[in-house]
């Protein structure tokens, strides 16, 4: 395994990057998510106004995948429309199990792409993937209350 | 060393195209060819159900596991009626929680152990707690690992009916103080239950000089197959208890509507029994007899001297527990500041380096030293001074990775 396309430059600064490490004032929803089996633990909270994630930021403990993982989803979703923002999760997870890697389809997960190498190592998986199966439980939540 | 390494096929197995340095011992231990090729000979020559066939094969069968029932009784000193057969130290555990515990406590009694238990000595006693209405109540470490004269004066009391702790700990790697906690048990009548998994490959353990009433311990990590675990229960207490798992081979006589079970220890060994893990338990034993542990405990303290040396000389890793590798047992956790035990772990793996990173199954004592999780590296007997050289060098690489200066 190369070290180097795991802890490339993207995932390093974003483990240990604050901007998006924060709790959201009026969020309208909140999940915590944990890895049983190492302890990482995240809480996210997103303010959704309109269809639109208005804000969103994050808490808790984990390894530096995890961790980058969380900010660079927040920086992903922020603005977007909940449907736009459910079709980069299923990219990203789709990424991560190799399976996609349309570089075009891609593309649209922006910074997110750092992770890719991720997919070749089943160890770390699951800590790439806890931000986002967090997020895709707030996002069923909100529409199983919708319909 | 060399010879000792020939013994164990997976080391000359490259690891992610290097050199394996195998330090994940506590979680499981490699075995010897003379292990694989005991559990290899009885499937291939021995295997028959014990205890049922009159024929000459279902014969030797029963003598390769009453045999290693022996061997296992001379290892830890009991006799061979007080060797139950488990699956491992935690199904062994939960026969004295089930068996014993859910018997024989009442409400208002109290079931003490220490914060840094495994959790396999740990929830057990909190079904048992929250089933008969007693209470579970904790031992603190100090800052060294080490409870307390004063810690057990508080603790233990006449409440006190059970004290079940580890002999040494998964994650600190410090022996608990055994006697003075039978000497306060023993005052106040509490039955002590020892979990030697972690100590069982790097000290003797003998029962009858410790004066513990059960003790029990996994086959696996001490060159064992997994799969076969002891426990060690004293026969006046074995001889009172119900049956933990009901079925064949742990019966006198069946009837539609009563039973009566056999005599220990084959009251709670039902089932067809894993005869091969326990031919592999036995010749595991052999092997270390014939190291001996003059050489296994020198050779294992000049490793963990080396890494707790070395450990202590890097500013940014944080040791937990003691700093004298004479309270070291195999076991040594840390910390790199800053840096996330996955990610510790991850570098560390790049250079075929195994240690674990997580919570080590001791989540309580996680909250209680207020991290999430640490990185832990134990060794065993095939370990070299070269493995923890390696080790340390590339543990001084992991905060560059991170983005730090060093």
């Amino acid at each position: 395994m190369e070290l180097n396309a795991l802890y490339n430059q993207i995932i390093v600064e974003n483990s240990r990057s604050s901007q998006n490490r924060h709790k959201v004032s009026d969020a309208t929803a909140s999940l915590e998510g944990v890895n049983p089996s190492c302890g990482d633990d995240i809480i996210l909270e997103l303010r959704v106004e309109n269809g639109i994630i208005e804000d969103a930021g994050f808490t808790g403990e984990g390894c530096a995948i995890s961790q980058a993982s969380a900010s660079l989803m927040i920086d992903l979703i922020l603005g977007k429309p909940v449907e736009e923002a459910q079709k980069l999760l299923q990219t990203f997870l789709g990424m991560i199990k190799g399976e996609i890697s349309d570089e075009e389809q891609l593309e649209f997960l922006e910074d997110a792409i750092a992770l890719k190498g991720i997919s070749h190592m089943p160890g770390r998986v699951k800590c790439a993937v806890l931000p986002w199966h967090t997020l895709m439980g707030i996002l069923d939540e909100k529409e199983t209350e919708n319909k | 060393m060399k010879s000792i390494r020939d013994q164990f096929p997976i080391l000359s197995v490259p690891e992610n195209g290097k050199r394996l340095i195998y330090l994940d011992n506590a979680a499981t231990s490699f075995k010897p060819l003379s292990v694989l090729k005991a559990v290899d000979d009885y499937y291939r020559m021995d295997n028959a159900n014990p205890h049922r066939g009159v024929y000459t094969l279902g014969v030797r069968s029963t003598d390769i596991h009453e045999n290693a029932r022996m061997t296992a009784a001379r290892f830890v000193n009991a006799s061979p009626e007080e060797i139950i057969f488990t699956q491992n130290a935690t199904e062994a555990l939960n026969l004295v929680a089930y068996s014993y515990g859910m018997e024989f406590l009442r409400e208002g009694d109290e079931i003490l152990i220490s914060v840094a238990e495994h959790h396999s000595n740990l929830v057990p006693w909190q079904r048992v707690a929250k089933h008969t209405g007693s209470r579970l109540v904790y031992l603190y470490p100090g800052p060294d690992g080490r409870i307390t004269e004063e810690e057990l004066d508080q603790k233990i009391n006449p409440r006190t009916r059970l004290i079940a702790i580890a002999h040494v700990s998964n994650v600190l790697g410090t022996e608990a103080p055994i006697k003075s906690i039978i000497k306060r048990a023993r005052l106040h009548g509490a039955a002590v239950v020892l979990d030697c998994a972690q100590s069982v490959s790097h000290m003797p353990v003998d029962v009858k000089e410790l004066g513990v009433d059960f003790a029990a311990f996994s086959g696996h990590k001490m060159y064992a197959p997994m799969g076969i675990g002891v426990l060690y229960g004293k026969k006046e207490l074995l001889d009172k208890m119900p049956p933990f798992l009901c079925g064949g081979d742990m019966i006198a006589s069946v009837h539609e509507q009563t039973s009566s079970y056999a005599e220990v220890p084959r009251r709670f060994e039902a089932g067809t029994r894993n005869v091969g893990g326990e031919a592999g338990l036995a010749a595991a034993i052999e092997y270390m007899n014939s190291i001996g542990w003059e050489t296994i405990r020198t050779h294992e303290h000049a490793l963990m001297d080396q890494a707790l040396k070395g450990l202590n000389a890097l500013p940014y890793i944080t040791v937990y527990g003691s700093t004298d590798s004479r309270d070291r047992h195999g076991v040594i956790s840390f910390n790199v500041d800053g840096v996330h035990p996955h990610d510790t772990a991850t570098i560390l793996d790049s250079e075929g380096i195994a240690v674990r990173a997580g919570h080590h199954c001791a989540q309580p004592l996680m909250e209680y030293l207020g991290i999430g999780s640490c990185v832990r590296a134990s060794i065993a007997i095939y370990n070299t001074e070269e493995d923890i050289s390696v080790f340390l060098n590339t543990l001084g690489q992991v905060r560059r990775w991170m983005g730090y200066g060093a």
